[in-house]
């Protein structure tokens, strides 16, 4: 890096750090991130003019073009942004409160939407207020994506949907849905799917919550019946919806390669002085559990590695964020780092780390393990494990692969 | 699976049909719903105590049939299989154990019988701390008049509300972090001073805390020597660990056959999932470290029917407890996994494997726990 930029750079940090300080509610100081975002009581009005003073500067998508919402900065700035929020204790509510917006949608849209698409559904992302679930598996079509059943009828000026969806997220509190949905039932699996989007709030749309091992209902399963999406919503080409949901897949796991995760998500606290904390120490100040310490340490090595490769892929992509293959190893990286970390977290509080409820357990520890939980489905969402290696051996090892005829 | 004689043959069936027909996982379900922890009293523990299940260890003399750890093992197998939570293992196996190995003659007559029949429940309540550790014992047991006074806290005590007597390790002498200087006390649930409070774990099973405020006992209620409780505390203890990995070995089976299940009905790209080697050799991975697992807890049940030197038995328990610690953790992460979305949804019953699967690794020593043991035991 040259030292114009560098000083550009320092300067713009400056700059975000002192705006940070302003304007950061300092109620909301290392509260958890909540994909339900406000609620109500004072928290939520903090949360709400936050969000609202964020969205005021373009950063709840900082990297989209000001006319969108955005603020048209760098990668490299937006990083800043989200590190200087961090610093501070917070967290950047709009990425979650537009749900698969910011990460998914938005992106994809920049890419094959029309202008009048831009214009009428970035907006309301950058500014966390409309929320976007994205209705792609179903009860049968899950790995298998491409065998999906959900039909759209041409109708003249609007596709009529019929069909179910499944595991959609946050389905029953969206505006807005993104759909994979078949227009071309002849054609081969892949040919005839097109991506719609269509309002939640209609008749023809039905969603039912279903509940999560981890006791929590952010999922539903959603019903199209005769539901209603405009043709001016058909985003990107008619049948040519594969290679749309390509990107946006691409685009969700780019968005899922941060291994913080649970058990560590905002804590201050590192992972080593929890474990002393539960397991004791011994007299010269380790970790007593020996094998405990090994196993903790190995995790750490894998955390620092993830994270250090994280930042070689984005310094050889000069700043801009590669939507690759590499996603798929930084996903499954990602995911392992964050499933071991919870799995030693549990295991470090010993009892104390299996409360279901219950005033005998201290907060923290019910989080921990509602995460654990919780947590087992990053391996699977966006791409099971498995999918990301096939992913990997075909497309970066050029393996032959064995599921796709048609 | 051990070669089994005919009687075990039979009691090994009995207990799968028993299982099967009286609790399927849809009865462990409604309790988790109503949220009646760990109540499996009434009709289904009657129906153990007629199975005679409780007085598997206990002699013929009291009542029992004396069949052995082996024997009571395959039941705890089968139970484990649908996440049958009951006071079995606490009080017929752990707590006969205790008796029989600390007991004297009386002791044994007095309470034995009534383990039989289900009309007492005992519970070892050891854990002090969030993590199994029996010599960092601090609750203390104070000499006065002819007995002793009781105070401390017993903390995630398995059964712990539905035990009507608790054989509870206190200090007479020496410093937490000592194995010298414990004494065993049996005490009814209803002693004054003793309070207890049910805890809701992740795994639905009934664990409570509970405190003795001053609870004052007579010398009648020392089991064994006072002072020098440790060793048989530790025997009992082994003999718990094994247990448990009977009935860790039926959790992880069952949590294997509705793994492999699926993997031969789930279709994706036209074809059973089951076909794609990334998951069909991690299957034939797990099937192999089933049967070694098997290998560890057959042999720790084995070595105490066979009055194997206590140090032998210590090393077989710690062996199984870790290994079959081990290979239920796999099971139960793989068996979500393998699952995809379907698996991540409480209506489904895979999560409750997961669930149960790491209270049962915590219980009486995790793998870490018994990992460094072994290496003690054998000199490392
Ligand atoms: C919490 C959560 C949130 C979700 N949110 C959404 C959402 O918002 N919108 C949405 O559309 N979907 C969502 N999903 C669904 C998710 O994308 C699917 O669960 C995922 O694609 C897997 O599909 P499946 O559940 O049908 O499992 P299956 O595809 O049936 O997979 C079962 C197992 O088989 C393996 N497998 C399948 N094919 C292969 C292969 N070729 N080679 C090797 N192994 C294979 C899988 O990896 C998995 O282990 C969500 C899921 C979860 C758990």
């Amino acid at each position: 890096m040259s030292t114009a930029t560098s000083a550009a750079g320092d300067a713009f940090r400056e700059s975000v750090r002192s705006w940070v300080e302003a304007n950061f509610p300092p109620e909301l100081k290392d509260q958890p991130a909540s994909m339900e975002g406000a609620g109500d009581g004072d928290l939520a009005q903090a949360l709400e003019r936050w969000r609202d003073a964020l969205a005021g500067q373009g950063w709840g998508a900082p990297t989209w073009p000001k006319a969108y919402g955005g603020a048209g900065l760098t990668p490299a700035e937006a990083r800043v942004i989200s590190q200087e929020i961090g610093r501070a204790g917070g967290y950047n509510p709009i990425p979650l409160m537009a749900g698969m917006g910011v990460t998914m949608v938005g992106p994809t849209l920049l890419e094959y939407g029309t202008d009048e698409q831009k214009e009428k559904h970035l907006p309301g992302i950058a500014s966390g207020k409309i929320r976007w679930c994205l209705g792609l598996s179903e009860p049968n079509a899950g790995s298998d994506l491409a065998g999906l059943a959900t039909k759209a009828e041409d109708k003249g000026d609007h596709f009529a949907l019929n069909g179910q969806k499944i595991w959609t997220s946050g389905a029953d509190i969206s505006q807005w849905c993104g759909a994979l949905v078949r227009t071309e039932p002849q054609a081969p699996k892949r040919d005839g799917l097109s991506f719609v989007l269509l309002p939640m709030d209609q008749p023809g749309v039905e969603t039912r919550p279903i509940k999560l091992i981890s006791g929590a209902s952010p999922f539903c399963e959603t019903y199209f019946n005769d539901a209603r999406a405009e043709k001016s919503d058909l985003l990107g080409p008619l049948n040519k919806g594969w290679s749309v949901v390509k990107r946006l897949l691409q685009h969700e796991r780019a968005s899922q390669t941060s291994a913080r995760g649970p058990g560590a998500g905002g804590k201050s606290e590192s992972l080593y002085a929890i474990a002393k904390r539960y397991a004791g120490e011994t007299a010269d100040g380790k970790l007593e559990d020996a094998d405990l310490r090994a196993r903790l340490t190995r995790h750490l090595m894998d955390a620092e590695a993830h994270r250090l490769t994280a930042e070689r892929i984005a310094a050889e992509a000069k700043g801009n964020v590669e939507v690759s293959a590499a996603a798929s190893i930084m996903k499954n990286s990602a995911t392992s780092v964050s499933q071991t970390r919870s799995e030693l977290m549990i295991e470090l509080m010993g009892y104390r780390g299996l409360g279901w409820e219950g005033e005998a357990f201290r907060q923290e520890e019910l989080d921990t393990v509602r995460e654990w939980l919780w947590g087992k489905a990053i391996s699977i969402y966006g791409g099971s494990a498995e999918v990301q290696n096939n992913i990997i051996s075909k497309n970066i090892l050029g393996l032959p692969e064995t599921t796709q005829k048609g | 699976m051990a070669a089994l004689t005919e009687e075990q043959t039979l009691i090994r069936d009995q207990a799968e049909a028993w299982v099967r027909d009286e609790f399927p996982v849809t009865k462990f379900r409604a309790m988790r719903d109503s949220k009646a922890a760990g109540a499996i009293m009434g009709d289904a523990w009657q129906g153990m105590v007629e199975m005679g299940w409780t007085g598997i260890l206990v002699p013929e003399a009291h009542g029992g049939s004396d069949l052995g750890y082996l024997t009571f093992g395959l039941v705890l197998e089968a139970l484990g299989k649908n996440l049958t939570a009951s006071p079995l293992l606490a009080s017929a196996l752990v707590g006969a154990s205790a008796l029989r190995l600390a007991g004297s003659e009386a002791q044994q007559a007095a309470v034995l019988p009534g383990v039989v029949d289900g009309s007492i429940i005992l519970s070892l309540a050891v854990d002090e701390g969030a993590r199994h550790n029996p010599a960092q014992t601090a609750c203390t047991a104070t000499a006065q008049g002819d007995g002793f006074v009781l105070k401390g806290e017993k903390r995630f005590v398995l059964e712990g509300m539905s035990a009507t007597h608790f054989i509870v390790p206190a200090r007479t002498a020496g410093a937490p972090g000592e194995e010298a200087g414990l004494t065993l006390f049996l005490v009814a649930a209803d002693a004054a001073g003793l309070s207890r409070t049910g805890l809701s774990l992740v795994d639905s099973r009934g664990y409570a805390d509970v405190t003795l405020d001053n609870v004052a006992v007579g010398a009648d209620a020392v089991l064994g020597e006072v002072d020098g409780a440790f060793p048989v505390l530790d025997a009992v203890l082994d003999r718990a660990r094994a247990g448990l990995s009977a009935e860790m070995m039926g959790t992880a089976g069952q949590a294997f056959t509705m793994l492999v299940d699926y993997l031969k009905t789930r279709e994706q790209f036209g074809r059973v999932i089951g076909s794609f080697q990334a998951l069909g050799h991690r299957a034939a991975q797990m099937f192999t470290d089933q049967q070694l697992a098997r290998s560890c807890a057959e042999a720790a049940l084995a070595s105490i029917d066979n009055d194997a030197p206590a140090s032998t038995v210590a090393e077989m328990a710690s062996l199984a407890k870790a290994r079959v610690g081990d290979h239920l953790h796999l099971v139960s992460r793989e068996l979500i996994q393998m699952h995809g979305g379907i698996g991540m949804t409480d209506e489904y019953d895979a999560g409750f494997y997961l669930k149960r699967a790491r209270a049962l690794e915590a219980t009486y020593g995790n793998q870490a726990f018994h990992r460094e043991r072994y290496a003690s035991l054998l000199g490392y």
